[in-house]
């Protein structure tokens, strides 16, 4: 038998979108994150568990990266916080016009960084090939250039979409916001990696 | 604000509009809000409608029956490895073949069977369990069986091609490397374990933003069902550990594909890297299988005893402390390896530290048993068989996680008796128990009790008779994974007892699946609530409707039912034209928000097809993964994008 409804409240009234924790695709995003976060740092470990083996890091005979375009790719990740952090806030005030206008920076700001990281591949100083240590630099430049390219892709997809009368609903602002938590994300895991793979072969 | 006078008219309208939308309440409930709400949770019939399907319960039990399939699978190769060593020095089986049968057992049990059937019987149940309508992210839930479904074709159209993997299920390099292993076998195991990881992980994160967002309100995380607590440890464990494996996997491939040198000793790689991360992952893999069944057994026990399981806090404490202990005990799978001795001393503590936590939980269902009045149904026999063989395999657990012993038992009979205790016996045992006890809510009939008990004695029986020998078998010096024996060692005798065994379990599960499909259309018609139980997905009918709850019920306590058996207390006020659903707050499940829920859309099947032809493709050339990502973008992406472009009074995802 299934038991008789006893009325209590109503939900009609509640809204329907908001920002941060009570966003459903805001825990599925940090459940990705997570995810993502255990590989890198699984990969990381990896790293030193190799570093571990070795007389010298990188090995006698190799050159440690030039620092030249790993440093600028820093330097400009760094700085697209600045419109990602506007685009953040226009989201959260619900300014479409100025989501529009900034969405289109933020993508032409991956591309100059997909641009530079071919030029950090071409600098690295050895292919994956030759030894573990080039192996695991290649892995950890390859992981972070897949992370940028989704996540590059996915602010284009983001950006058509809020130039529609769809980018008024308050669905997409959410989107936005969460975009921009993730683009967060894929530039702080740069740093460590960073540090591993130009400065670490320096100490 | 700054919204063109166009967008504020819209604004306007929709605001009026959305005041007319249809939502449930006193004034609409019963019959017709029941034909309303089927008219639109129900799918759209037919095969794209069964490819588009994203209802938890459809999704849930195709998982199940998947991998029940795979279960019967890897129990008949299991069934080949016994005949092939029912007698010493015997041929019928190569040592080839014989690498390749191990191999794809342990790899199908562990990766298709074990994991999957926990996803899949909480994928079903935990909404109805937790009094929500659906599943958080329906259609990446739709994905990921797919993907597990491509995994598991793959492996073993694989086998049936004479290429299926023969490294072993953990594919040890450098066995498992370009030198030792050419041709495709090893990648084809290495890109199975990429499917099942991607799915795996999809259903976790799934499975969490359920737990933590769709509960009912009032369902604190103090009042949470047991198994959803488990579950909800479990998810949080794939989420942790499953990247480990697929950072390993991909690191092999790619030594294999590409030529790097992550375990080529040559070039300054470490094959125990390779072990480190495996076990990184596969050690927490046991609990992730073992987990899930302690919160059958809590239900079970609840149900059966007619009380709430003593020391619930106790019981949660004990799972969280599983789950994070089970990340500090990787590498006493490595003692033979070699380690510094503080090494050894760490992980033999940590390895004997985990008995506790799982002790504790063991004492509160027998305290809950001690003090309710037992009945011993089918489900509560399986509770019964489980304790005492789980502790048997728990306790030779405790002998090798001592280093002495270890060192000599390992690779041995001894291992093999001892995870197929802690793992049948932990596992597989309150998975049929928990079969027959929700075989109700999803078929809408009972299994067949007296056929349930002999099915019960059977397997009991037939597993003590396959596996007890084999300590003997081990402790004799017999090895595992060696396709024969010579005679004269002692060995023949428990080598015979367990075939004979193993084919009495294959004999119970045959009755299990025979009692199943007969229950399905003779089976006695079962009520709301069968076995009188206390949690919410027994408040609706059985099966339930596609819509699972008519009204979202309230929780005032931990056992719903058992407080007000005649009458629920609900909420109202969603809408019944759209698919929609109530979140709550994280940790009180205070009403948050309403969401939408996503319409039936064939887009994850077609993007799990895109992704699956990029995995398959990608073991035969690096390339497949540049050219594959496009059409697997392009599936995402209409995926995402909305098929309704106008602006509607509330969101839909269409």
């Amino acid at each position: 038998m299934i038991p008789v409804p006893r009325f209590t409240d109503d939900v009609a009234d509640l809204p329907t979108t908001k920002f941060g924790t009570s966003s459903l695709t805001w825990w599925g995003i940090l459940g990705y994150m997570v995810i993502e976060g255990a590989a890198f740092g699984l990969a990381f470990a990896a790293y030193f568990f190799l570093m571990g083996h070795e007389q010298g890091w990188p090995p006698e005979g190799r050159q440690a990266p030039n620092l030249l375009f790993g440093t600028l790719f820093t330097i400009v990740i760094l700085l697209s916080e600045i419109p990602n952090t506007a685009i953040k806030k226009a989201a959260h005030k619900r300014d479409v016009p100025a989501i529009r206008a900034l969405m289109p920076v933020i993508v032409a700001i991956g591309a100059v960084l997909l641009v530079i990281r071919g030029f950090e591949f071409n600098n690295l100083n050895c292919r994956w090939t030759d030894n573990a240590y080039a192996s695991i630099v290649w892995a950890l430049l390859l992981l972070h250039t897949v992370h940028i390219m989704t996540d590059w892709f996915d602010t284009i997809v983001l950006w058509l979409l809020m130039r529609t009368d769809l980018g008024w609903e308050g669905r997409r602002l959410v989107d936005t916001d969460e975009n921009s938590l993730y683009w967060r994300y894929v530039w702080l895991l740069w740093i460590p990696i960073y540090l591993m793979i130009y400065w670490v072969p320096r100490l | 604000m700054n919204a063109p006078d166009r967008i504020r008219e819209q604004d306007e309208k929709l605001a009026r509009e959305r005041k007319a939308i249809v939502r449930d309440g006193p004034k609409l409930k019963g019959a017709e809000l029941a034909a309303r709400l089927d008219r639109t949770w129900r799918r759209p019939p037919g095969i794209l409608g069964w490819l588009a399907t994203v209802d938890h319960k459809e999704i849930g039990r195709r998982y199940i029956v998947t991998a029940l399939i795979f279960l019967a699978l890897g129990g008949a190769l299991a069934l080949l490895m016994r005949l092939q060593l029912a007698r010493p020095d015997n041929n019928l089986i190569s040592a080839s073949r014989y690498n390749e049968l191990f191999t794809m057992h342990g790899s199908t049990m562990m990766f298709l069977f074990a994991v999957p059937v926990m996803e899949g019987i909480a994928v079903y149940i935990i909404p109805l369990m937790l009094g929500t309508r659906s599943t958080a992210f329906p259609r990446l839930n739709a994905f990921s069986y797919f993907m597990y479904l491509f995994g598991g074709l793959m492996l073993w159209g694989a086998f049936a091609l004479n290429i299926g993997p023969d490294i072993g299920w953990f594919a040890y390099t450098p066995l498992s490397g370009p030198q030792f292993s050419p041709g495709k076998r090893a990648d084809v195991w290495a890109q199975m374990i990429t499917f099942t990881e991607v799915a795996a992980l999809a259903a976790a994160v799934v499975l969490t933003c359920t737990i933590l967002k769709c509960r009912a309100p009032g369902m604190t995380l103090a009042r949470m069902p047991l198994f959803a607590w488990a579950m909800l440890v479990v998810a949080v464990m794939i989420i942790f550990s499953m990247p480990s494996i697929a950072l390993a996997s991909s690191m092999l491939i790619s030594d294999r594909l590409v030529g790097t040198n992550f375990f080529n000793a040559y070039e300054h790689g470490d094959a125990l890297l390779w072990q480190h991360l495996f076990w990184f992952f596969g050690h927490p893999e046991v609990y992730i299988i073992f987990l899930p069944a302690t919160g059958f057994v809590s239900v079970i026990t609840e149900t059966f005893c007619r009380r709430p399981v003593f020391a619930y806090p106790v019981v949660v404490l004990s799972l969280v402390s599983t789950g994070i202990l089970a990340f500090g005990l990787w590498v006493h799978h490595m003692f033979a390896t070699g380690l510094p001795r503080v090494g050894y001393s760490f992980y033999t503590a940590a390895s004997m530290t985990v008995a506790i936590p799982t002790a504790l939980q063991i004492f509160c269902w027998l305290a809950t048993m001690w003090d309710g009045r037992p009945r011993l149904a089918v489900p509560m026999l399986y509770v019964i068989g489980f304790i005492v063989t789980f502790v048997i395999g728990g306790l030779t657990g405790v002998i090798i996680a001592a280093v002495p012993l270890d060192l000599e038992l390992h690779d041995t009979y001894f291992i093999v008796a001892h995870f197929h205790y802690v793992l049948i016996g932990g596992a597989v045992f309150p998975l049929l128990g928990i079969l027959t006890y929700w075989y109700p809510k999803f078929t809408g009939r009972m299994m067949h009790e007296a056929l349930g008990k002999i099915g019960f004695w059977l397997l009991f029986l037939g597993f003590q008779l396959a596996f007890f020998p084999m300590h003997f078998a081990g402790l004799l010096g017999m090895p595992r994974r060696v396709y024969t024996y010579p005679a004269g060692l002692g060995l023949e005798l428990p080598n015979l007892l367990s075939t004979i065994g193993a084919f009495a379990v294959a004999l119970a599960v045959v009755l299990f699946v025979t009692n199943g499909l007969f229950s399905l259309y003779r089976g006695v018609l079962a009520p709301a609530n069968p076995w009188g139980a206390a949690s919410l997905e027994w408040a609706t009918s059985s099966p339930p409707p596609a819509y699972n709850f008519a009204h979202i019920p309230v929780v005032e306590s931990q056992t719903p039912l058992w407080d007000s058996p005649a009458e629920l207390p609900v909420v109202t006020g969603l809408r019944v034209d759209q698919k929609e659903m109530l979140l709550t707050t994280v940790v009180a499940a205070a009403p948050d928000l309403r969401e939408p829920v996503p319409e039936p859309s064939l887009w994850p099947f077609i993007s799990a097809v895109a992704v699956g032809v990029l995995f398959i493709s990608s073991i035969f050339s690096p390339w497949a993964i540049v050219f594959g990502a496009i059409p697997s973008a392009i599936a995402l992406t209409a995926w995402f994008w909305p098929k309704d472009m106008n602006r509607l009074p509330e969101p839909v995802i269409s």
